[in-house]
């Protein structure tokens, strides 16, 4: 269908939110194609639709018209329990507002994704405590969540997105919470892991400084793509 | 091995919310164990009621005056003084199912030993009464069927009034005054106990003859208790006795009894009837409280509903299933109910030991009513945990994230 090094593409992606009397064009047709191990920013004003993009990516909703394939599959005609294997082994989202688990251990918020995808109770253990290592927590594996500054349950949630080896990792202001300094730390993280893994890496910021780790930027404005900026 | 991994997940979430965990536990203890201490003591009123009717033999017939319309209890006006000696006399000679027969007059009286001074029931009986209601003597003996017939001044105490005029001292041969009369001691009863709202020892036997003359001045008796031969058809020794009586009275065919004969039967079902009523009364009161609990339980799990939905949002999002997400809640849900119904079980057990230990009432636990309880309680447990999970895991992923 497309040639290899395509992890993403999508054509002429709609999404409408019906709300009652008035309905609302959040996105009026996205045509892009995005490369297997790219790190890519998607920036634009408030409003301007990059977190309905970015969920739609991320499969954790689906566009009202339009086609989009990951990896060469058909995801947009895809049921709900395809979709909920696709988020679990090929996507890692990151959230601006973390969504971690409550009340429960890093360790444990790690392995949620490899408890979904039936590995052994033992392997899970190891692999989150690679992963936790990997975004440099080391030691805080039996904190709690709330016990947790905000960059800190920001690594938590990359550790969490990476654990299941997934070839996709979403972040939507993943620094929009945290302070500058921190927000960099955070930054240092996915670059780190872009450069050793080759994974494919797509922020949402508003920050220019964010956007310049970003080897490709889309600018998104009222739902469509107003331009694309190639470093 | 999935169901395994999902057990072990909703368990983890019970462990993480254990103020949620424990108040809905709560509410499913307390409405189980309180339906179930509520009916045991309805449940031990009406057991406690059978025994005393099965002790006192189930041949028994009692023959009162008055039509059945008035269940004979005080019969209509003028009908009170139809039974006599005589009717008494021919039942046993010529009913060959009875076996036994003591015509009763009762009273009321105050009845004095040296300066003490004792209100009690006197029922003047024939001869036979310790039989017919399998009665023993302490000490002594009853009266005789010659003392009856000669309306000797004789009396048997029950052993309450025993102990009140006595005091432990053997009474046989001493006198007591019943109405100013000199009655001789020459027995006393074995304890019988409580029968539900009275003694049955605080009682006085003497001959029915003695009470009619001496006591009561009059000439008929104001009820006959019947036993039917041993092994006999209750049902066909009342009926001997009807037939009899109606032609004793001349009552013509298809005009109204003047007395009634019932048996214990009958007298159970009136007695039960208001055992069933305090049931009922009880089990009202504790269906308000596992209704209670219930609302409790509702509110526990409508309040945590944002962050369940939530979480189950942020579960989705990592990859779980519709499935997943169901059987986590439901087996959450059936964890608590199970949890909280057990020690509510154990808890209405054991307050109903409790309260029959120190508040010397009979109970008996129902399973109908632990299994009424517990379901009640599971079903609402299971329904509220699961329902909303249920809608939550219909939701997008996206929109689960963001409830509110
Ligand atoms: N669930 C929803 N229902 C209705 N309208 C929505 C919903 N989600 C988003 N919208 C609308 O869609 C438009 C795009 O929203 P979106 O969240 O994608 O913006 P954004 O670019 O991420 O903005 P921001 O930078 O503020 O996060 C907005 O006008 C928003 O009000
Ligand atoms: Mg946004």
């Amino acid at each position: 269908m497309s040639e290899n090094n395509t992890i993403i593409k999508l054509e002429n992606i709609t999404k409408t939110y019906d709300m009652g009397e008035t309905k609302l064009e959040a996105l009026k047709g996205i045509t892009y194609t995005i490369k297997r191990g790219e790190m890519m920013a998607i920036m634009g004003p408030s409003g301007s639709g990059k977190s309905t993009l970015m969920n739609i990516i991320g499969c954790l909703d689906k566009p009202t018209k339009g086609t989009y394939y990951l990896e060469d599959e058909k995801v947009s005609t895809m049921d709900k329990n395809r979709l909920a294997g696709i988020r679990n082994r090929r996507i890692g989202f990151v959230f601006q507002n973390f969504n971690l688990l409550a009340r429960t251990s890093s360790l444990e918020n790690v392995e949620l994704p490899l408890i979904y995808s039936n590995v052994p109770a033992k392997e899970a253990r190891e692999k989150a405590r690679q992963a936790i290592k990997q975004v440099g927590l080391e030691g805080w594996e039996e904190h709690k969540t709330n016990q947790l500054s905000g960059g800190e349950k920001q690594r938590v949630a990359i550790a969490r997105a990476l654990v299941n080896s997934p070839s996709l990792i979403l972040a939507d202001e993943p620094t929009g919470n945290l302070d500058t300094k921190t927000g960099m730390d955070i930054m240092e993280v996915f670059k780190s892991l872009h450069e050793e893994s080759g994974i494919t890496i797509i922020l949402v910021t508003h920050d220019p400084e964010i956007s310049d780790y970003a080897e490709n930027i889309i600018h998104i404005r009222d739902g469509l793509i107003e331009k694309e900026d190639r470093r | 091995m999935k169901i395994f991994r999902t057990i072990k997940v909703a368990l983890k979430a019970l462990g993480r919310n254990k103020m949620r965990t424990f108040l809905t536990a709560l509410g499913i203890i307390i409405g189980v164990g309180a339906v179930i201490a509520m009916v045991s003591i309805g449940q031990g009123a009406k057991k406690e009621i059978e025994k005393r009717f099965s002790e006192m033999g189930t041949n028994l017939l009692f023959v009162r005056p008055g039509s059945r319309e008035f269940r004979g209890r005080h019969g209509g006006g003028g009908s009170y003084d139809t039974l006599t000696d005589a009717d008494a006399q021919a039942i046993i000679e010529q009913c060959n199912l009875v076996q036994y027969v003591s015509p009763n007059v009762n009273t009321r009286v105050q009845v004095i030993y040296s300066n003490k001074n004792w209100n009690t029931s006197i029922y003047g009986v024939g001869d036979k009464y310790p039989l017919i209601r399998n009665w023993d003597i302490d000490e002594g003996a009853f009266f005789t069927e010659a003392q009856v017939k000669t309306g000797q001044k004789v009396c048997v105490l029950g052993s309450e009034v025993n102990n009140n005029l006595f005091e432990g001292m053997s009474p046989i041969g001493q006198v007591i005054r019943i109405k100013k009369i000199p009655f001789r001691v020459i027995g006393t009863m074995k304890t019988k106990g409580e029968a539900m709202w009275f003694s049955q020892d605080d009682v006085i036997f003497i001959p029915y003859t003695t009470a009619q003359t001496r006591l009561v001045g009059i000439n008929y008796v104001q009820s006959i208790d019947v036993s039917a031969v041993e092994g006999s058809d209750t049902a066909e020794a009342q009926e001997q006795i009807e037939e009899l009586l109606r032609i004793r009275h001349k009552i013509a065919p298809g005009a109204d009894d003047d007395f009634n004969v019932r048996d214990m039967a009958d007298i159970q079902e009136g007695a039960q009837e208001s055992t069933q009523i305090l049931t009922i009364l009880l089990g009202g009161i504790a269906s308000i409280s596992l209704l209670v609990g219930g609302i409790g339980i509702m509110n526990i799990m409508l309040v945590s509903v944002t962050e369940r939905i939530r979480e189950i949002g942020v579960r989705m999002s990592v990859g779980a299933r519709e499935n997943d997400i169901l059987l986590q809640f439901l087996i959450e849900a059936i964890v608590l109910s199970l949890m909280g119904g057990i020690i509510g079980i154990l808890l209405g057990v054991g307050s109903s030991k409790l309260i029959s230990q120190f508040a010397g009432m009979e109970t008996s636990v129902s399973l109908g009513s632990i299994l009424l309880a517990f379901l009640f309680a599971g079903s609402v447990g299971v329904f509220f945990g699961f329902y909303p999970a249920r809608k939550a895991s219909k939701l997008n992923p996206i929109d689960a994230l963001r409830y509110e």
